[in-house]
């Protein structure tokens, strides 16, 4: 018989990993090299990369800026790019018929969004989330022009309204319920009956205003971000009551939000839109103008929110419920436990969904060429009908490919960022 | 080790009176009667599934009674939330798997309940939560998150968490259950402590050492009923029931 016991005398000191497992080659041999399979699949990449970059290199560094025609392109060398279209029509790509002379108020719409979404991004520069509040007017005014008082009414109205319902909570009621029925008459009976004598005066002794421009004149980048960014914002909040709605314990309110994220669901984004630019003139009184781009924005917000709804539904499904009890053990109301420790939990668990969606909706604006209304892909064939243009296809949607990238790209990896930062365990 | 009992008094915490509760068909539990006086310790135990945690849980209404009474704090509880919410912030509650909000701080855990439901400033609510981070030993832990901790440590962080409310009763769901062996004995000794610190306590736990040293009563379920209640020394030394006697052997027989 072999001897069991055994008492060790001596400890062994820890030392560094054996040399081929770290640094460079160690990763090589891990990632690249690891079997014979994987190091012929490297070798095959490696060669397809190297073939295709072979041929586009030189196609789009050679390619033609300066041409008047697709013709004078193919005469010069038929085989690198022709540019020469992305010259002649980049200002259209990215402001449709928008008046030349006002391109500055696109412009300067697009670089106030980059600074309104700073704050909501980062939360490091929240001090400055009042300016996101004021962007969608500002935005409104800056784009579609008019007087600053009708737009700044609104703001007015509502603020007002706020104001209306802290005094009633604070002074002389206790009920939410009632005093926020009593906010909303209050500010009803502002917009109806004060608002607009109150614009005509505001606007008489200092007329602030810029030229107006018709919704049909917008298009190119600018239409595909005031849809795509439109949609974005107001789907959320949208998809998150759909999502609670859902998991209601109250029957009629839980089958309204099934009913809708269903049908919605059910039914393809392009037949929404031609409900919104055809059918919806029949069912609203004649005479009404209700504007063809926000008839396009709420049927894509209300798509996208009831995708959002079921992606958050997934989030709120994956959550303990331990938690919910937890924070209803310590006293916490419904909408307090929701918001305060379900919602940032479930949220945080959909990040990819919830960006994945967001990431749909905005190419899906692409769409709206459908009902002729003349965003990027809808001004490639006007465009190509161009005689001068006539035939080209890579440059145009190579280059509106590569802008909808960018875009897609940056929220995709703000995402990754978010997942990161939000990370907890460990 | 003597028991302090001075801490009892005449005062009435939890009074439930023929209380009965069914999931679907199944009748959890049958004509629960139980007095909880202030300062009392209680320990309830049983076989699995014979209701002990849905009792508690009554209590403070995750789970709802159809029928019967229950008072807490002289406050009965029906269906009016603002009943439910009221009595949710007096009574305390500690899982068996902690339920710590992960996405929070240890601190952060321990102030939330505090500054929402109670309103409490938050450098106020900040001092109240040290001083019960340092009463459960981990005040170094307090800008961790949960995911940090070890099960011990988590376990002890809800406890704070829930005394920070400053809740006149406890209760206690299995709290040990879900702990490797070697953590079991940081959280009871955190138990203990505060049952000498004269708090009122329910707790469901299979832990007799801990039901022998501090409990003042230890009440024993079986298929949704009461079957005995006795004081600790007497209930180990002779269980009256079979039921008991067998329950008991099992636990302790090993």
């Amino acid at each position: 018989m072999t001897k069991i016991a055994f008492v060790r005398k001596k400890e062994i000191p820890p030392s560094a990993p054996p040399i081929t497992t770290v640094g460079l080659i160690g990763w090589l041999r891990q990632n690249l090299f690891s079997s014979w399979l994987n190091s012929i699949l490297t070798v095959l990449s490696v060669y397809f990369i190297v073939i295709m970059l072979w041929d586009f290199i030189p196609w789009a560094y050679g390619g033609h800026w300066n041409t008047k025609s697709l013709r004078e392109c193919l005469d010069l060398d038929p085989d690198v790019a022709c540019f020469s279209v992305l010259t002649a029509r980049w200002k259209q790509l990215l402001f449709g018929l928008y008046p030349a002379e006002e391109y500055w108020r696109p412009t300067l719409t697009f670089i106030f969004l980059l600074l309104a979404i700073v704050p909501i991004l980062f939360p490091k520069f929240f001090r400055f989330f009042w300016f996101s509040i004021i962007y969608p007017g500002l935005a409104v005014w800056l784009l579609w022009g008019g007087s600053f008082w009708s737009i700044s009414i609104v703001y007015i109205g509502l603020t007002l309204g706020a104001l209306f319902f802290l005094t009633l909570i604070r002074r002389y009621l206790k009920n939410y319920m009632i005093a926020a029925i009593l906010a909303s008459l209050f500010t009803a009976v502002f917009f109806f009956l004060i608002s607009n004598p109150l614009v005509g005066f505001l606007n008489a002794i200092l007329p602030i205003s810029l030229p107006f421009v018709e919704s049909l004149k917008m298009g190119g980048f600018t239409l595909s971000l005031i849809v795509g960014v439109t949609g974005i914002v107001a789907s959320f909040p949208i998809g998150i009551l759909l999502a609670l709605g859902r998991q209601s314990n109250l029957p009629v309110i839980k089958m309204i939000c099934v009913g809708f994220i269903e049908f919605i669901r059910g039914v393809p984004l392009i037949t929404l839109l031609f409900v919104a630019s055809v059918l919806l003139n029949y069912f609203l009184p004649p005479g009404t103008n209700f504007d063809i781009v926000l008839r396009v924005v709420i049927m894509v917000t209300l798509f996208s929110a009831a995708y959002m709804a079921e992606v958050i539904r997934g989030g709120l499904a994956g959550l303990p419920l331990g938690q919910h009890e937890a924070s209803a053990s310590l006293g916490l109301t419904y909408w307090q436990s929701q918001r305060l420790i379900i919602m940032p939990q479930a949220l945080k668990i959909s990040i990819p969904g919830i960006v994945n969606t967001f990431i749909g909706l905005f190419k899906d604006t692409t769409l709206v060429s459908i009902i002729s209304l003349r965003d990027p892909v809808g001004l490639a064939s006007t465009i190509r009908a161009d005689q001068k243009w006539n035939g080209i296809y890579w440059e145009l949607y190579v280059a509106i490919g590569l802008m909808f990238f960018i875009f897609c790209w940056g929220m995709s990896q703000y995402s990754q960022y978010l997942e990161r930062k939000l990370k907890t365990d460990k | 080790m003597e028991k302090t009992k001075i801490n009892i008094t005449d005062e009435v915490a939890i009074h439930i009176s023929d209380m009965n509760k069914w999931f679907g068909n199944f009748h959890v539990l049958r004509d629960i009667n139980l007095e909880v006086r202030r300062g009392e310790r209680i320990v309830v135990c049983g076989p699995s599934g014979s209701g002990k945690s849905t009792l508690i849980r009554c209590i403070n209404r995750l789970e709802e009674h159809q029928k019967g009474s229950i008072i807490v704090d002289g406050t009965e509880l029906t269906t009016d939330l603002k009943n439910i919410d009221k009595i949710r912030s007096e009574v305390g509650m500690v899982f068996q798997h902690f339920n710590l909000f992960p996405h929070l701080t240890t601190l952060e855990n321990c102030t939330l309940a505090p500054m929402w439901v109670r309103e409490t400033p938050e450098k106020e609510a900040t001092e109240i939560a040290m001083e019960m981070l340092e009463k459960v030993k981990i005040p170094e832990q307090a800008h961790k998150y949960p995911g940090q901790l070890s099960g011990g440590q988590q376990q002890r962080v809800a406890i704070a968490r829930s005394l920070c409310m400053k809740p006149r009763i406890m209760l206690f769901d299995e709290v040990t259950s879900a702990l490797d062996p070697e953590m079991i004995k940081e959280v009871l000794d955190t138990m203990i402590e505060l049952a000498e610190d004269g708090m009122t306590m329910i707790c469901v736990t299979h832990e007799m050492g801990f039901a022998r040293q501090v409990a003042d009563r230890v009440i024993f379920m079986d298929d949704g009923q009461i079957v005995e209640q006795n004081e600790p020394e007497e209930f180990f030394k002779n269980p009256q029931s079979d039921r008991t006697k067998l329950f008991l052997s099992q636990i302790l027989g090993h």
